[in-house]
């Protein structure tokens, strides 16, 4: 395959990954290494570099969207950042040590988890008045904007939120994703957050988690300019696309199409990690 | 009811740091683009290997060899750099973060973002 043509099929799949990754919510990030890997046959460690790119280039223009909209709970953010940057940077300088196939392993499983919680309902917690001392002490407190107002809500179990988000960065690391999924568990299930807090805040964070580990990818030369444009261009271009649509198209049945996707994307990882080859 | 409220510069700092995020995965994107251009009409006909890594060669994999690239127009270089500010963009957001924090004469955030940066530094210039 010429680098054209493979350029140009990248980014179309890319743009779809995109598109379908930012309606439903799960991030492209989630299909893009199974797809380099399994269609293309590219280097999982390729495959991973070029996918953190991408999620950096998505979750920075969303973010900027939430942030501006006063959804993002910045402290918390930044907080929760020492714990996913630091668990990136492990998961990069440990990667070496792990091989393909084992990765291919815990994409499989870490894809199937999703699709699983895709499929839970949430329900925003009823509002606890009594502060939680550790979040009291560290202001995490806050309010965000509801369509009856600014609504003032708690912050619960910061250690408990903390040590998931490092688990989130080494996942992060060690598979090119976003693991939003699992950001959002530590927000919304430990430490009590508002969903909609939650998922803008994961946001927030995913970029720069990724930037944690790319960073290291790139001087280890995991980062392939062939390989990394056109994932970028189209996961990029489909994002914000995804974006304008998200007011048109219900969301339902795409997130039914979309968990299909990477249950099958998580039965070809597993089958990769089973049998060791393509 | 007042720890709840957001005062006016931690407004205006999620404003900014908002523009700034935006500004910078659109200054990368259109790097990335006449990068890529450059790269296909250049190189469009070669048949790349990413089957089996072999690793990038040092010109794209250190700071100073990517920008040296750039600037003698090689297409590859040019597409490294621009994703070298996509990932350069977080790392200025969490410094603003930082200023922001400064701004407000707090100095539990100041120092949490400071590890943050530190550990985002370490990261893109390590030697590990």
């Amino acid at each position: 395959m010429t680098t054209l043509l493979f350029a140009v099929l990248v980014a179309v799949v890319s743009f779809a990954a995109g598109l379908l990754g930012s309606l439903t919510g799960l991030g492209g990030g989630l299909i893009v290494v199974p797809l380099l890997t399994v269609g293309f046959g590219v280097d999982i460690r390729y495959a991973i570099g070029a996918s953190l790119v991408s999620i950096i280039a998505t979750s920075s223009g969303a973010a900027a969207a939430f942030v501006r909209e006063g959804f993002t709970n910045v402290r918390v953010g930044v907080l929760l950042e020492v714990a996913t940057t630091v668990g990136a940077l492990a998961g990069a300088l440990v990667s070496s040590y792990i091989s393909p196939r084992a990765l291919a392993g815990l994409f499989g499983v870490t894809l199937l988890f999703t699709a699983w919680r895709s499929f839970q309902q949430h329900h925003d917690h009823p509002p606890a008045p009594e502060s939680d001392p550790v979040a009291a002490r560290l202001r995490l407190d806050s309010t965000y904007p509801t369509p009856t107002g600014m609504q003032p809500y708690t912050v619960h179990n910061v250690p408990a939120g903390f040590s998931i988000m490092f688990g989130a960065g080494i996942l992060s690391a060690l598979l090119g994703i976003g693991a939003g999924v699992v950001k959002v568990i530590a927000m919304d299930q430990a430490m009590r957050l508002p969903f909609k807090v939650s998922t803008t805040t994961s946001n927030f964070m995913i970029g720069v988690t990724a930037a944690a580990s790319a960073g290291v990818y790139l001087r280890r030369g995991y980062i392939d300019p062939t390989v990394a444009f056109p994932v970028m261009l189209g996961v990029l271009g489909g994002a914000l696309l995804g974006a304008r649509l998200l007011t048109v198209v219900h969301p339902r049945k795409l997130r039914l199409v979309f968990t299909a996707v990477v249950v099958v994307m998580s039965i070809q990882m597993l089958y990769r990690a089973a049998t060791g080859g393509a | 009811m007042n720890r709840f409220v957001k005062g006016e510069e931690e407004l205006a700092m999620e404003q900014v740091v908002g523009r700034v995020l935006q500004a910078g995965v659109a200054i990368s994107a259109i790097v990335v683009v006449v990068g890529a251009l450059l790269l296909l009409v250049r190189h469009g006909g070669t048949l790349p290997n990413f089957r089996t890594f072999a690793g990038e060669p040092d010109a794209l994999r250190s700071l100073a060899g990517i920008v040296r690239g750039a600037a003698a127009f090689d297409a590859y270089a040019l597409v490294q750099l621009g994703l070298v500010l996509l990932i350069a963009t977080p790392i200025v957001r969490v410094f603003l973060t930082l200023v922001g924090f400064a701004m407000q004469r707090d100095r539990l955030y100041v120092a949490v973002t400071a590890i943050v940066l530190g550990v985002l530094l370490w990261s893109i210039m390590g030697t590990s």
